[in-house]
């Protein structure tokens, strides 16, 4: 008798299936809006050219050897990391209260941000102390705190699908009533799933209520650079909330804004009231590190470490963002622009006013259905689409078959 | 301890501090500093060593006769072609990896024509180094292993272990972690009776970590005879055998004979897990390239499994780095860089082994009392001398040379 006899299939994630259903479609003119990650117009994934010269350093460079990295990851990669996120003349970096964890992607940066919560945060081992993800949210959020152990993982108001924007007096309003201490995962730029972010004045409001309330804040910066285009604008939420004072958490990822998805490149960086703090919490992060993965991968980090530190590299990599970031703005600019011409029923201005890689059109679930079954066009059930997915080849198709589906499909 | 909070305040001080005229919220006051990490303070007080001879013997890693990590010709060729290969694709790889190198980890604990690969009842899941394979097999077993009761331990280590293993299994959530008796100090070995008799004593669906060959941190291990006993047992007993086999030819010289006792329980038809790491066979330790293989009873259970299985991965670090999978994956799919890859190995053994026999050796030459002999019956990279805490500390306060408090050493 099998002692797994009994483990229950897990549900499929939903955007797997998406792409396998994709791939099995023989529809020639077919479009995949799901994909997660960055594409050229020729639809292709892209290389950075910055990365391919960085590539070569490495290889070429004999110094370099293969040994375990230290338990918190590259040094050189973790410092200059956290001064993409917080900017050289962060006053935080300047009074030597940053620190950082170099972590597996932006999810191992949140798993550790998460394990640490729970067994230091609010009390020792306290798994009570909700944690609030946005509604919607990236789906994987809750797994990670869930995993870490915290039993109450809950929403936050945030997207009004009526306005089609930021439902901020929702948003406000769970501030209020969250139990203080609660932990809030916020998005820094580019809302995944949603495209939309609070401007200045909104990010300054919600703000003063989690400093009012004390709550925790936990950024989860996944875009970077890849939003608009310039990386200081994408970091100013949370540059704004280091000027007003708070300890908090910023999860980043270096998957898209560097193309290294299968390097695995991501930093926890932790912003504290002093040094000795810093020093702490980092031996408990350690700790934590070492029943985890041990060490983390050293290439990746490598490659960013390099290129962050090197003028030139550095420049020619903000460079290559800038060019992803384009192409998306592009795109967004193009589909709305057709919309209009042709006429489609409803308003389309939140396709341009939302950011990043992902829009969250409007299309409700019928209509969802129809785009995939008739016209071979594949996005989440919540209308969500990849704008990384369209290109100047099949953004008329896309375009009509908006139209047809809207005007077709109630 | 315990805390919980009260929905109006937490724990701590709620002082605030002014800098710049700005209030900071205190959040980590509380967070007490760690102890630091034995292995750290080691390597820290020989740094500070001024002595000239002085040695480090507590280190996880195989060193060259220079004292550095290295690569082997082979290994750095291929590293350069993957670095300039234009065809490789910068995306996500699958949850559980890639596929071509679970393919070959499992064939090469396994053996090829092993009837579980055969009846596709096994799972292969690419992890962060062994760590990541030893926490997603804790992972599994808390949440899936017999959903219908619960269980919640125990989990048995050898004493002694590598000292994170414990660690590994309660930050998964299983606090129930005991001990067998495993390194006799008198008798410099293992002390099979003792095991076993603690085994016996262990409750049904008890999980049992093993170590396959070159157990870390004794280099001891168990003679065939002894593993067909303990296995009989386990069967007996209804034991989960976890396997730990962290350089798979670095025992031996011999990729079988150094996964046998996993290929053993295979044979019989149990469930195991086994977890791998190639970081010492390949010199590719910072790459982190592990691999959980899971074989169970039935390939009915297979797809469950492993949806669940990619269900913890999610959480845990979502998708693995593929650099260094890459570059092992690569050697053991082509049959001439396999046949180089595994003469070198057994060049590493075979120095291995020179260093034993020499060690030995001296100590007889300089009428060192006792007997040494365990020195060369130990395999792999670690070595129990059977020196006491205070011999140990003499060699390092006097002598400069520097051990695990326990006694065992680094051969390389």
């Amino acid at each position: 008798m099998s002692l797994f006899g009994e483990v229950p299939q897990a549900t499929p994630v939903a955007v797997f299936k998406l792409s396998n259903d994709f791939k099995e479609d023989p529809n020639p003119m077919k479009v995949n809006l799901g994909v997660g990650a960055y594409r050229t117009d020729e639809g292709q994934p892209w290389v950075l050219p910055v990365v391919k010269k960085v590539e070569k350093i490495i290889v070429a460079d004999n110094s370099l050897n293969h040994e375990y990295l230290p338990i918190l990851g590259l040094p050189e990669f973790r410092s200059s990391a956290s001064k993409i996120a917080l900017g050289e003349d962060s006053p935080a970096i300047q009074e030597n209260r940053v620190g950082a964890v170099q972590c597996l992607g932006g999810t191992g940066a949140l798993k550790m941000g998460a394990e640490f919560l729970r067994r230091w945060y609010n009390g020792n081992d306290n798994m009570k102390t909700p944690v609030y993800v946005s509604a919607p949210t990236w789906e994987n959020h809750n797994s990670v705190f869930a995993n870490a152990g915290f039993e109450d993982v809950r929403p936050y108001k945030y997207w009004d699908a009526e306005k089609r924007g930021l439902d901020l007096a929702g948003f406000l309003g769970d501030l209020e009533t969250a139990p203080k201490h609660s932990i809030f995962v916020l998005h820094a730029c580019a809302h995944n799933p949603t495209g939309t972010d609070p401007t200045h004045v909104e990010w300054m409001q919600v703000a003063e209520v989690m400093k009012r309330r004390k709550l925790f804040v936990f950024f989860d910066s996944a875009y970077q650079g890849f939003a608009s285009g310039c990386l200081d604008k994408d970091a100013w939420a949370v540059r704004y909330f280091v000027t007003q004072g708070f300890e908090m958490f910023c999860a980043q990822s270096f998957s898209k804004n560097f193309g290294l998805y299968n390097e695995r490149v991501g930093n926890l960086t932790i912003v504290a009231r002093d040094a000795d703090n810093v020093r702490r919490v980092l031996s408990q992060m350690e700790k934590i590190v070492r029943v985890n993965w041990s060490n983390p991968p050293s290439q990746g980090a490598r490659l960013v470490a390099i290129t962050l530190n090197t003028a030139e590299l550095f420049a020619e990599w903000k460079d290559n963002v800038k060019t992803m970031a384009d192409r998306v703005l592009l795109m967004r600019a193009s589909l709305q622009a057709k919309l209009q011409v042709l006429g489609t029923p409803g308003t389309w201005d939140h396709i341009t006013q939302q950011i990043g890689m992902f829009s969250f059109t409007g299309l409700n679930p019928k209509q969802v259905e129809y785009m995939i079954k008739e016209r071979s066009i594949y996005l989440m059930a919540s209308g969500r689409i990849n704008m990384c997915g369209l290109t100047t080849k099949n953004i008329d198709y896309v375009a009509e078959s908006i139209h047809e589906t809207v005007v077709n499909v109630q | 301890m315990r805390q919980t909070c009260n929905s109006d305040g937490g724990v701590g001080s709620t002082e605030n501090v002014q800098v710049r005229g700005i209030t900071l919220l205190p959040i980590f006051v509380d967070t007490p500093i760690a102890a630091p990490n034995p292995e750290t303070k080691l390597l820290a007080d020989f740094k500070k060593d001024t002595y000239l001879s002085k040695v480090y013997l507590a280190g996880r890693e195989y060193l060259n006769e220079e004292g550095q990590t290295s690569v082997s010709p082979l290994i750095g060729k291929i590293m350069q072609q993957i670095g300039t290969d234009p065809t490789l694709c910068p995306e996500y790889p699958s949850y559980f990896g890639l596929p071509e190198f679970t393919r070959r980890a499992t064939e090469l604990v396994l053996g090829r024509d092993c009837h579980a690969i055969v009846e596709n009842r096994v799972l292969g899941v690419q992890t962060v180094g062994s760590t990541g394979a030893v926490r997603l097999g804790a992972e599994l077993l808390k949440h899936w292993y017999n959903v219908s009761g619960v269980w919640c331990g125990p989990v048995y280590l050898s004493s002694p272990c590598d000292d994170s293993l414990a660690g590994i299994f309660e930050a998964a959530g299983i606090q129930d972690v005991r001990r067998y008796r495993y390194w006799d100090t008198e008798q410099r070995g293992v002390c099979v009776q003792k095991m076993m008799e603690d085994l016996e004593m262990a409750p049904e669906q008890s999980v049992i970590v093993l170590s396959a060959s070159a157990h870390c941190p004794t280099g001891s291990d168990l003679s065939q005879k002894h593993w067909r006993l303990l296995t009989q047992l386990m069967v007996r007993c209804m034991f989960f055998p976890f396997f730990l086999l962290p350089a798979q030819g670095l025992c031996h010289g011999d990729f079988e004979q150094d996964a046998w006792p996993v290929r053993l329980c295979a044979s019989l038809g149990m469930e195991l897990l086994c977890a791998q790491s190639f970081s010492h066979s390949f010199g590719l330790y910072g790459e982190r390239v592990g691999h959980l293989l899971c074989v169970l009873k039935q390939s009915s259970t297979l797809l469950a499994v492993q949806s669940q299985a990619e269900k913890q991965v999610r959480a845990l670090w979502s998708r693995p780095s593929v650099g260094g999978a890459r570059v092992v994956a690569t050697v053991l799919c082509n049959p001439a860089h396999h046949v180089e890859w595994q003469e070198g190995v057994k060049s590493m053994v075979e120095r291995g082994i020179l260093v034993r026999e020499r060690l030995r050796e001296k100590l007889r030459l300089l009428g060192c009392p006792g007997s040494w002999d365990h020195l060369i019956q130990q395999g792999g990279l670690y070595c129990c001398t059977g020196l006491n805490v205070q011999q140990v500390e003499f060699l390092e306060k006097r002598r400069h040379i520097y051990l695990h408090p326990n006694g065992c050493l680094n051969l390389k």
